[in-house]
């Protein structure tokens, strides 16, 4: 059965980038690959998702339903939560402990639920939480959020850590490359 | 089989790849999600001439011209740009072409980027061209790169239907090589292409035949498949639906898998009716393919089953055919929607507030700044296609007596696409209208395209510009004013002024867009906490870096870039540029 991952967050935080870095390293390991994204500027500053699935046979469709994902990778809390339902029992959370309020909060027609990564914990459901824009920070940029989560995400995949490597100097713009080398270690070691 | 070749390819870049290896002479797009990514990937070939046009309809036409001088061509569009060109489509169907012509179209079942859910297989219907349906980037490439051929040798533009899943989800492409193609010789055949009455009376039979030919074509074409397993269920699909069904299925039911979605086959259908003991039609949007089965004769299951609305995925094939529901987590607290948003720094906010605060109508248009639209903006009172915002101001106008308090806001692409027509007719029939251009120098919300005001083409090279001041003049509209949208007094002022002028009047508000990337960013504007008195002014902006701590407005560091239109707001002068270290 394929792995199914979701990477979740807000329109402009770089969820495309992670997204091709996965889709590189994962053909580079010679799986069958599907992702499908978000495109366009239409959703900045929205809730975004993007799937990406693997498998050694083939991958039929390109996106993740209820109760199919093995991660979701959020790049904010209140994310996490919303796509939550698509976790698949016994499947990991990976989320960077930023808050964003949405419009809605902004103006005050909602509150955002500041305990809502407890209320997941107590539900049972495994959540890695990392403070990945301090850590995005202290490598160079804020930027670089959607690589230290790539980090923690490589924590739990079956894939050699200098592959991962290959694949950020293959990915990303070459001036970009030290930062986000810098960035991967501190996701990947952060906690240690 | 070799990795050097084979690369994960979103729909869009295998269709732009395919139509490159097919031998693609002349691209005229107009960018529309989700189609735009075929031509800006087009565009990276030195070898093929690609631009984007002012409109659809202007596009088909280019693909037209360069068709009859003997190149093979193309155009892309969105579901709605399809309607924009149905003109020359229609049309086109009885000329046929010289080189081979593909129409690519993108449909967006769920509406993640649009205005409708329109099912874009119709038109291939009702102007009886085919059209084919990719399920994965391989067949998109593969079905581009054999579709000029199949266009060539029916004498037919193909139509080529993506969908928003299609088009943006990526799998394993293997390519090949470019067909070196020189292209026909130019030969004048009026009885083909000049469609007056005596010719095209001529030209309809014509189309007849050629679709009882292309129904001969799908009986046993490479587009259309079957896949005998168990024979107690039988499905019929096309596009991405056939991924959910094998997702769910693998290999245990009979399908019948459809890549030419336009014209149908009939005995291939009911030969696979006959092998089967149940037979399900899963089509997203209309039941094209179901009211087909429907007039052969052949007994089907499917809108009785699954919803015209929406997309479908492999949860709904579950649910539908299997009767299972996905055992979820769920949360107790209610998470709050996050719609997308203008950016920190948008020059539209400042437009949108003035017309806002003075409690104006606006007639929208379509664009990223159709997100005024939204709380606390709350600023537009219609959005219907591109340009109808200023044609819809002119009939408002006309209508009512209510013009000196209505205005249209429209993009400067969306402008040169069709809204220079309705400034047209305001100017000719006279309507004391006030035409606001939201002019940020780009094609926004499809991701930055050049268009025929920016000065730029498609590949970046300095192009023709279109002047809107001298355009409008020369319409025969006499007060035009440009103004800073960053600057809210003067905003104020100038609105008001042309809502009280005896004449119709073209405001431009005039700054690029913030996300481009020779504009440059201020640095971020901070909140003076013992000034701040917590009067919540500016939140009325709906600017995503301001946000309420307590009783204290904060900024954002991380996402304001000091536009300062907040701080003209404030009435306490509580926001202040941060003071240099």
């Amino acid at each position: 059965m394929a792995v199914s991952l979701m990477i979740v967050g807000v329109g402009g935080q770089g969820s495309l980038l992670a997204s091709k870095l996965l889709g590189n390293i994962l053909t580079a390991e010679g799986y069958d690959v599907k992702v499908s994204e978000v495109h366009g500027m239409s959703q900045r500053g929205g809730s975004v998702v993007t799937y990406v699935k693997f498998d050694e046979k083939k991958v039929y469709s390109p996106i993740v339903t209820a109760g199919e994902a093995d991660y979701i990778i959020s790049f904010e809390k209140l994310e996490a939560a919303r796509y939550v339902s698509f976790l698949k029992k016994g499947g990991k959370i990976i989320v960077n402990a930023q808050q964003i309020d949405p419009m809605p909060v902004i103006i005050g027609s909602a509150k955002y639920p500041d305990e809502i990564l407890d209320e997941l914990k107590n539900k049972g459901v495994f959540v890695d939480e990392t403070d990945a824009l301090s850590l995005a920070e202290k490598a160079g940029s804020s930027k670089a959020v959607n690589i230290v989560l790539m980090g923690r995400l490589a924590k739990y995949l079956n894939i050699k850590y200098d592959e991962w490597i290959n694949a950020i100097e293959n990915t990303v713009k070459p001036k970009f490359v030290e930062l986000n080398k810098k960035a991967f270690e501190l996701g990947y070691n952060y906690g240690k | 089989m070799s990795t050097k070749n084979k690369k994960l390819m979103i729909g869009n870049e295998a269709v732009s790849r395919g139509l490159y290896e097919g031998g693609v002479n002349v691209v005229s797009s107009y960018p529309g999600t989700p189609s735009t990514e075929i031509t800006e990937f087009i565009s990276k070939y030195d070898d093929v001439y690609s631009e984007w046009a002012p409109n659809e309809k202007v596009a088909m036409e280019v693909a037209f011209g360069a068709s009859l001088a003997g190149k093979r061509s193309c155009c892309c569009m969105k579901h709605v740009g399809l309607n924009v060109a149905a003109d020359p489509l229609f049309t086109l169907s009885y000329t046929g072409v010289t080189g081979g012509l593909v129409v690519c179209v993108a449909d967006d079942p769920a509406m993640h980027s649009s205005q409708n859910e329109q099912d874009s297989r119709h038109y291939a219907v009702a102007s009886k061209i085919p059209m084919l349906e990719p399920a994965d980037s391989e067949e998109a490439y593969l079905f581009a790169k054999s579709a000029f051929k199949l266009s060539e040798e029916y004498d037919t533009p193909v139509l080529f239907r993506m969908c928003t899943r299609m088009a943006h989800s990526q799998s394993i492409v293997e390519i090949g090589q470019r067909e070196d193609f020189k292209g026909y010789e130019y030969e004048k055949k009026p009885w083909k292409y000049i469609m007056t009455p005596g010719n095209a009376v001529k030209r309809h039979p014509f189309v007849e035949e050629r679709t009882e030919k292309l129904i001969q074509l799908a009986e046993n074409c490479e587009y259309n498949r079957v896949e005998i397993a168990d024979t107690k269920l039988g499905i019929i699909t096309a596009g991405t639906c056939y991924q959910y069904i094998k997702e769910v299925f693998g290999d245990s039911v009979s399908i019948l898998k459809i890549g030419m979605i336009n014209p149908l086959p009939v005995k291939l259908i009911k030969e696979f009716a006959e092998k089967v003991d149940r037979l399900v039609v899963v089509e997203e949007l209309d039941p094209i393919i179901e009211t087909h089965c429907n007039n052969i004769g052949v007994k089907v299951e499917g809108k009785s089953l699954f919803s015209k609305i929406g997309e479908f995925s492999q949860q709904t094939i579950r649910e539908v055919l299997l009767n299972e529901t996905a055992d979820t987590v769920k949360t107790e607290t209610e998470i709050p929607v996050r719609p997308p948003v203008m950016c920190s720094g948008c020059p539209h906010r400042g437009m949108y507030y003035t017309l806002a605060k003075n409690k104006i109508t606006v007639l929208g248009d379509i664009g990223c700044y159709t997100l005024g639209s939204a709380p606390p903006l709350n600023a537009l009172d219609s959005t219907l296609c591109m340009g109808a915002s200023v044609s819809g101001l002119h009939g408002f106008n006309k209508a009512s007596n209510n013009e000196n308090k209505t205005v249209c806001v429209i993009g400067d692409s969306t402008f040169m696409h069709s809204g220079v027509t309705g400034l047209i007719n305001i100017a000719y029939n006279m309507s004391n209208s006030t035409v606001i251009v939201l002019d940020n120098s780009i094609t926004g919300m499809t991701g930055h395209q050049q268009n025929p005001t920016t000065g730029y083409n498609i590949k970046g090279d300095p192009a023709g510009k279109i002047d809107l001041e001298a355009l409008c003049h020369s319409i025969g509209i006499n007060r035009v004013r440009v103004v800073d949208p960053y600057n809210l007094k003067e905003c104020d002022k100038v609105v008001k002024e042309e809502l009280s002028a005896d004449e119709p009047s073209v405001i431009i508000s005039r700054r690029p867009c913030v996300l481009l990337k020779y504009v440059k960013h201020e640095k971020p504007l901070i909140v003076n906490e013992e000034k701040c008195r917590g009067c919540k002014m500016c939140l009325k902006l709906g600017c995503p870096s301001i946000s309420f701590k307590g009783k204290k407005a904060v900024i954002d560091a991380t996402q304001c870039v000091g536009c300062n239109v907040c701080s003209q707001l404030c009435p306490f002068g509580a926001i202040e540029r941060e003071v240099q270290e």
